[in-house]
């Protein structure tokens, strides 16, 4: 288990190099590691450092966020199809972001846009959270998943909305949040973000057991002392504000919350205590490779990450899914 | 029984030798939304270290009554009592270190290997971020062995076949170092070679470990040889108790299951020759293979 986290560990740390080796301005690795430590000129210091580093550390942070709560999000909801926007998420901070944007915020603070994001995203889990804890059984996981759908879609109905009243500028701009990005890397963004993820990554991997028997069935879970009610409220809420913070950081990037668990089972098998790590380090490693794949193959033009993580992910994920035991 | 397992605080009244490991006194429990008892006056004494089986139609309220005694559902009336104690004033984990339960049936959509199916029941015994001790892994070992699925130890849920899968679930359950266990129709689906070794182990379980069994199960044949005691519902309520030749008779058997029957008593060879065993007849004598005459016309 040990080894299969440090082979994912090198393999972040192989694609932090490369990334800050390519792009527009080629940087040869040694002198990457000469910047890394203080030791070259100014220009090469602030592409590594205050360019491609943030970015890098960005895209390593949110994907591996997403992954994490899709793998949660899967476990929890005893359900394949289950990713991190599942719950509505992703619609409410959309609707936070393009408002901001069609309503001109965003021209008068560039904050605004992440900090609208993120108010968004806190609506979303606290209407949908809201509904099932309201309804029925305590979360119950049908309950859960329709509120997701269902608040899902009007959210989308109101971004339908604001894109009909924007003009062409914010439509655009809009349109490419909602792409998701991480090209707006800046430490300090990377910093909030860190502060923010790493103690809810911290306690959604130490829910391994427990997740383990919940994905087994609630009823087996209680049998088996989990605390199943607090153990589901405590996961879909700190997922969701992984979720949140990742979507209000880079805007709504796909794909990689749903696959990365998911390959990881077919390789590794479906234990949580392996799984929920290697989702951090595999989502993390697979965002920033997409992400250097973005900003390269069609350079100068940058490409959607989330045009490469699918065109990237769905094969590898077919691959995976054809070598399979039966 | 594991030396280390810390007794709740408070003194346990009535839990001296002797007493009843799982007991329901007046039980009754309505389902939300219905009109209907599920249970009703419910009342039944499973004594340390014996094998009760809980018997009667579909709908009857067995596994309701399963779920009342472990705690999963509260009586609206009447009480369930584990050691003496009602289950939900148990510490949750303190009770799944004293209970095991197998459940009619779970997930399989992210399978897990056998071993790691079987190490969950050690949850209750772990801390939360200690990993597991050399107790927990002679714990695993033994449970995997004794429900023969040590050599699947490796292998997905999802490529054992039924009744492999259900042995494992059980091996969960001994994991779990409970001196009590309770399942649920844990032989539904399986052939008789494979509910026989259900049956076999429970016995041993008994016999070996002193382990205080609540077995739910449409097999009657099988609980009136294996059953120290048997529980007929119907309907929500206790219809007959006791020994297999007091409640497995074709008069209770026949009004309960609405269906003529025969009852004869087991030709063994073994220890259990002599149980009642039932037959069911044909109710449409022209689709009976043999043609006789309907012996209870």
């Amino acid at each position: 288990m040990i080894a299969r986290l440090l082979l994912l560990a090198l393999i972040i740390a192989l694609a932090v190099l490369l990334s800050l080796t390519v792009g527009a301005a080629a940087v040869p690795a040694a002198e990457v590691v000469r910047a890394l430590l203080g030791d070259t000129d100014a220009t090469t210091r602030t592409i590594v450092l205050e360019l491609r580093l943030p970015r890098a550390v960005l895209a390593v942070l949110a994907g591996g966020a997403l992954a994490l709560a899709g793998c949660v999000f899967q476990a929890l909801l005893r359900n394949p199809l289950a990713e991190p926007y599942v719950l509505g998420v992703a619609g409410g901070a959309a609707v936070g972001a393009v408002g901001a944007v069609v309503l001109g915020l965003a021209a008068l603070a560039p904050a605004a846009v992440p900090i609208a994001a993120l108010a968004g995203a806190a609506a979303a889990i606290v209407l949908v959270l809201g509904i099932a804890l309201r309804t029925g059984d305590a979360l119950d996981t049908r309950v859960l998943l329709l509120a997701g759908v269902v608040v899902g879609a009007f959210f989308n109905a109101v971004i339908l909305l604001l894109l009909t009243l924007a003009d062409v500028e914010s439509f655009r701009s809009a349109v490419f949040w909602m792409m998701g990005s991480v090209a707006s890397a800046s430490w300090r963004a990377v910093a909030l973000l860190a502060l923010y993820l790493v103690p809810v990554t911290a306690v959604l991997v130490a829910l391994a057991r427990p997740l383990n028997a919940i994905a087994v069935g609630e009823e087996t879970a209680h049998h088996l002392g989990v605390p199943v009610e607090r153990v589901k409220l405590l996961g879909y809420f700190l997922a969701s504000l992984a979720v949140a913070a990742s979507v209000a950081a880079c805007g709504v990037i796909g794909f990689i919350g749903l696959i990365v668990p998911h390959a990881l089972r077919l390789l590794w098998g479906a234990d949580h205590r392996l799984l929920l790590p290697a989702s951090v380090l595999a989502g993390g490693g697979f965002l920033l490779l997409a992400d250097t794949a973005a900003r390269t193959v069609a350079a100068p033009a940058e490409l959607p990450v989330g045009v490469i993580t699918a065109l990237i992910g769905v094969p590898l994920f077919v691959a995976l899914l054809r070598r399979r035991p039966a | 029984m594991n030396e280390s397992r810390a007794r709740p605080g408070a003194p346990l009244p009535e839990a001296g030798a002797g007493a009843a490991q799982l007991a329901a006194e007046d039980v009754a429990f309505r389902y939300p939304g219905s009109a209907a008892l599920a249970l009703d006056g419910v009342t039944l004494q499973v004594p340390r270290g014996s094998l009760c089986a809980v018997i009667g139609p579909n709908g009857s309220g067995k596994s309701t009554l399963a779920r009342i005694l472990v705690g999963r559902l509260r009586p609206v009336r009447g009480r369930a009592l584990f050691e003496g104690r009602p289950p939900a004033a148990w510490p949750r984990r303190e009770l799944a270190r004293r209970i095991g339960v197998v459940t009619q049936s779970e997930e399989t959509v992210f399978p897990l290997t056998v071993r790691a199916l079987v190490a969950m029941g050690r949850y209750p015994h772990l801390a939360p971020f200690s990993a597991e001790s050399a107790a927990d892994r002679n714990a695993i070992a033994a449970a995997l062995d004794a429900c023969h699925v040590a050599h699947l130890a490796e292998r997905g849920m999802a490529q054992l076949s039924g009744g492999e899968r259900q042995r494992a679930r059980i091996a969960r359950a001994l994991a779990q170092d409970a001196a009590t266990l309770v399942l649920d129709e844990p032989t539904a689906a399986l052939d008789i070679a494979h509910e026989m070794a259900i049956f076999e182990l429970l016995v041993r379980l008994r016999r070996e470990r002193g382990v205080t069994v609540l077995l739910v199960t449409h097999n009657l044949n099988l609980a009136a040889r294996y059953a120290d005691q048997l529980l007929l519902l119907d309907a929500g309520r206790a219809v007959a108790a006791g020994v297999a030749a007091d409640v497995v008779t074709r008069e209770r058997i026949e009004r309960s299951y609405h269906w003529p029957v025969n009852v004869f008593p087991h030709a063994g060879p073994g220890r259990d020759a002599g149980a009642p065993q039932v037959t069911p007849l044909a109710r449409i004598p022209e689709l009976d293979p043999k043609p006789e005459p309907d012996p209870h016309a």
